[in-house]
C-alpha cells in the first residue's frame, strides 16, 4: 500500500504516518454520514477535526476505535483507515475491535468516571487486560496519573469514588485511565467542552505534553483550541473532508475559500 | 427594577388581562379543592396501613396478655390447638426462613443472570419478546405454582430423594423461587438499563469485553437498583401463603432442613383463619400475634432496601 496521493506525509519534515484514513464510507442506517473521507494521521502529532455540529467529525474519530460497533444499524461501507506499523486496515470484519480499542484509547466529551474508586479507574484498563499483579498494578497507576497530572492531587485519596473529583479532575482522570495501558493513540471527543476555562487550559497543556508519548486525535468545536495545540488541522463539512494541512497552513492561509468562511466565522 | 410594571409572562393569553390585580378568589377555591382529593388519595393508603397496624397490635395484645413474651420467642415448640398449647414462634419463623431461603437460591442468581442477559448481551428484538413472556411467569396465579410444585416438582425430586415426604419446604421453596424469578429478573434488568451508555462507551472503549463491562461496570453502577430488587424478591418469599400452604405440609416443625414438611407463618395463618377455632380464642388470636411478626419482618427488609437505596444512590 502506497502513502495516499495528499502527500502531506512527506511534506512535513519528520513525519511519520501513524494511520491513514482512506476513502473511507459510513452510514448510520440509510444515512451517509462520511463520504469518501481521506486523512493522514501522523506519529506523535495532535492532529484536530473542526468544522460544524453533524459534519460527521465525531462519527470519523469513532471509526478508529470502533466504536460504531456496539450499534446496530452502523456500516462501515467502503474504504477503511489503515493502521501503521501493522499495515491493516482496523475496520476490515476480520479485525477484532477489542484489539483495536487496546492500542487505540478514547477519552469522551462528558467525563465518565466509572462507579469506582480512583485508583480502580485507573486500573481498570489494565485489569481488562488481565494484570492483576498488585505492586505492577501499583506502578502502573501512579505512572498513568502522573502522565495525567493529577497524581499530586490525589496520591492520599486513591481509594475515594471517581464521581467525588471536580469535572476537571474527572477528565484528567478520564486521561490517566486511557493512558494506564500505553495506547498507541489516544481519541478526544471535544474533551473539554463541559469544562470551565482553568480546567480546560489545563487539559490543553497536557495534551500538548502527552504527545511525546502517543498520537493525539481531537475533535474540537473550539477554533482556537484547535490553533493552539494541534499539529495538524482538518476541516470537515457535511461528511466530506473539505481540506487537510498544517494547522497555521489552514489558519493562516487556507487553500479553500469553505475553510476561510469557517474559520474566519462567516459560516458556522 | 424599571418604573413601568409589564405583565408578568406567565399571564395565560386571553384571559382578561386588566390593569388591576381581581380578587378572583374562585380560582383559589378550585385549586383547594383539588389538593383536597389528591391529599385523601394519599391519606387513605396511609389510613388502611395504619388501620391494619391498629388491628394486629390490638389483637397480638390480647394474646401476649396470656403469653408471655418470652414463651412466644422462646419456647421450641408450636402446638398452639393442643391442650398442651406452646406458642413458640420460631417453630414457624425456622418454615418461612428455610422455604424463602431455598427459593432465594433460585431467584437471586437467575434472576440477576436473566437480567443481566436481557440488558447487556440480548438483542433488540429478544429483548422485546422475552421480557413479556418473564412478566407473565410474574402473573401466574400463586395456587397453580402450588400445584405445580406438589404434583410435578416434589414426584420428580422423589425420583433423586427416594425418601423425601410428600410434603416438603424444598419443592415448595424450588417453586417460589421460579414465581419470584421475574420480580428480581425485571427490576435488575431495570437498574442495569438506566445505567448511562457513557459509562459502557467508556468501558468498552478501554477495550473490555462485554462480560467484563457488564460484571464490573454495568453491575457496580446498578447495584442500588438490584438492591432493591433482591429486597422485594425476598419480601414476596417471605409473605408467600399459597404454595406453601398446597405443597409444604403445614405441620409446625422446627427446622432448617428443606426436605422436612414444614408450617410457615403465612401457611400457619391459612390454616387458622379458614379453620373452625372460635373467635377471640387464645387459639385464634395466635394469628394476630404471627401477621404481627410478619409485618415486622418485611418491614425490617424494607427499611434495609430503603438504606440500601441511599447507601449506594447514583454513583454514577
Amino acid at each position: 500500500m502506497q502513502i495516499p496521493s495528499t502527500g502531506l506525509a512527506a511534506g512535513v519534515e519528520g513525519a511519520v504516518l501513524k494511520a491513514d484514513v482512506r476513502d473511507l464510507d459510513f452510514y448510520y442506517g440509510a444515512f451517509h454520514a462520511l463520504k469518501r473521507v481521506s486523512m493522514p494521521i501522523h506519529d506523535h502529532m495532535v492532529t484536530a477535526l473542526i468544522g460544524p455540529s453533524g459534519c460527521g467529525k465525531s462519527t470519523l474519530l469513532r471509526c478508529f476505535n470502533r466504536m460504531h460497533d456496539l450499534y446496530p444499524g452502523n456500516r462501515y461501507a467502503g474504504g477503511g483507515i489503515v493502521l501503521y506499523p501493522d499495515d491493516t486496515n482496523l475496520l476490515s470484519p476480520d479485525v477484532d475491535p477489542i484489539e483495536v480499542r487496546m492500542r487505540i484509547s478514547m477519552v469522551f466529551q462528558k467525563p465518565n468516571p466509572f462507579p469506582k474508586s480512583i485508583y480502580e479507574n485507573v486500573a481498570y484498563s489494565l485489569r481488562v487486560r488481565g494484570m492483576s499483579n498488585k505492586s505492577e498494578l501499583d506502578d502502573r497507576v501512579e505512572s498513568a496519573l502522573k502522565g495525567a497530572a493529577l497524581w499530586n492531587e490525589v496520591s492520599n485519596r486513591l481509594k475515594e469514588l471517581g464521581a467525588n473529583l471536580s469535572g476537571g479532575q474527572q477528565q484528567r482522570l478520564c486521561i490517566a485511565r486511557a493512558l494506564a495501558s500505553d495506547p498507541e493513540i489516544i481519541l478526544f471527543d471535544e474533551p473539554t467542552s463541559a469544562l470551565d476555562p482553568i480546567a480546560t487550559a489545563s487539559i490543553e497543556e497536557l495534551i500538548i505534553e502527552l504527545k511525546e508519548k502517543v498520537t493525539i486525535l481531537i475533535v474540537t468545536h473550539n477554533m482556537q483550541q484547535a490553533a493552539r495545540i494541534s499539529d495538524f488541522t482538518a476541516y470537515m463539512y457535511l461528511g466530506e473532508m473539505v481540506e487537510f494541512g498544517v494547522t497555521d497552513q489552514i489558519f493562516i492561509k487556507p487553500q479553500k475559500k469553505a475553510t476561510e468562511d469557517y474559520i474566519t466565522g462567516r459560516f458556522g | 427594577m424599571s418604573a413601568t410594571l409589564s405583565p408578568p409572562h406567565s399571564m395565560p393569553v386571553g384571559s382578561h388581562v386588566s390593569d388591576r390585580l381581581s380578587r378572583k378568589a374562585s380560582r383559589h377555591v378550585k385549586e383547594r379543592i383539588i389538593e383536597a382529593l389528591l391529599f385523601s388519595a394519599a391519606a387513605f393508603s396511609v389510613f388502611v396501613t395504619g388501620a391494619i397496624v391498629y388491628v394486629l397490635v390490638k389483637e397480638s395484645w390480647v394474646f401476649f396478655e396470656t403469653v408471655p413474651l418470652s414463651d412466644f420467642l422462646f419456647d421450641t415448640q408450636w402446638t398452639p390447638l393442643f391442650d398442651d398449647a406452646h406458642y413458640g414462634i420460631m417453630v414457624l419463623l425456622s418454615g418461612t426462613l428455610t422455604s424463602s431461603g431455598v427459593a432465594l437460591l433460585v431467584a437471586i442468581p437467575l434472576g440477576t443472570i436473566i437480567a443481566l442477559y436481557l440488558s447487556e448481551f440480548a438483542g433488540f428484538k429478544v429483548r422485546e419478546i422475552a421480557k413479556p413472556f418473564l412478566e407473565l411467569l410474574g402473573g401466574v396465579p400463586t395456587i397453580v405454582y402450588g400445584y405445580f410444585a406438589l404434583t410435578m416438582i416434589t414426584p420428580l425430586l422423589q425420583k433423586i430423594y427416594p425418601d423425601l415426604p410428600g410434603f416438603n419446604l424444598l419443592s415448595a421453596g424450588l417453586v417460589m423461587g421460579i414465581m419470584i424469578i421475574p420480580y428480581v429478573a425485571s427490576l435488575s434488568e431495570d437498574a442495569m438499563r438506566a445505567v448511562p451508555m457513557a459509562l459502557r462507551e467508556g468501558s468498552y472503549a478501554m477495550g473490555a469485553t462485554r462480560l467484563q463491562t457488564a460484571l464490573w461496570v454495568v453491575t457496580p453502577a446498578a447495584t442500588s437498583g438490584i438492591a432493591s430488587a433482591y429486597i422485594l424478591g425476598i419480601s414476596r418469599a417471605v409473605g408467600e401463603t399459597m404454595i406453601l400452604a398446597v405443597a409444604a405440609g403445614m405441620q409446625p416443625n422446627l427446622t432448617f432442613n428443606p426436605t422436612e414438611p414444614g408450617a410457615t407463618i403465612t401457611s400457619y395463618i391459612v390454616q387458622v383463619a379458614l379453620g373452625d377455632l372460635p373467635h377471640g380464642s387464645i387459639g385464634y388470636q395466635t394469628i394476630f400475634a404471627a401477621g404481627l411478626t410478619l409485618l415486622l419482618m418485611t418491614l425490617a427488609f424494607n427499611l434495609l432496601g430503603y438504606w440500601l437505596r441511599k447507601r449506594f444512590r447514583e454513583v454514577y
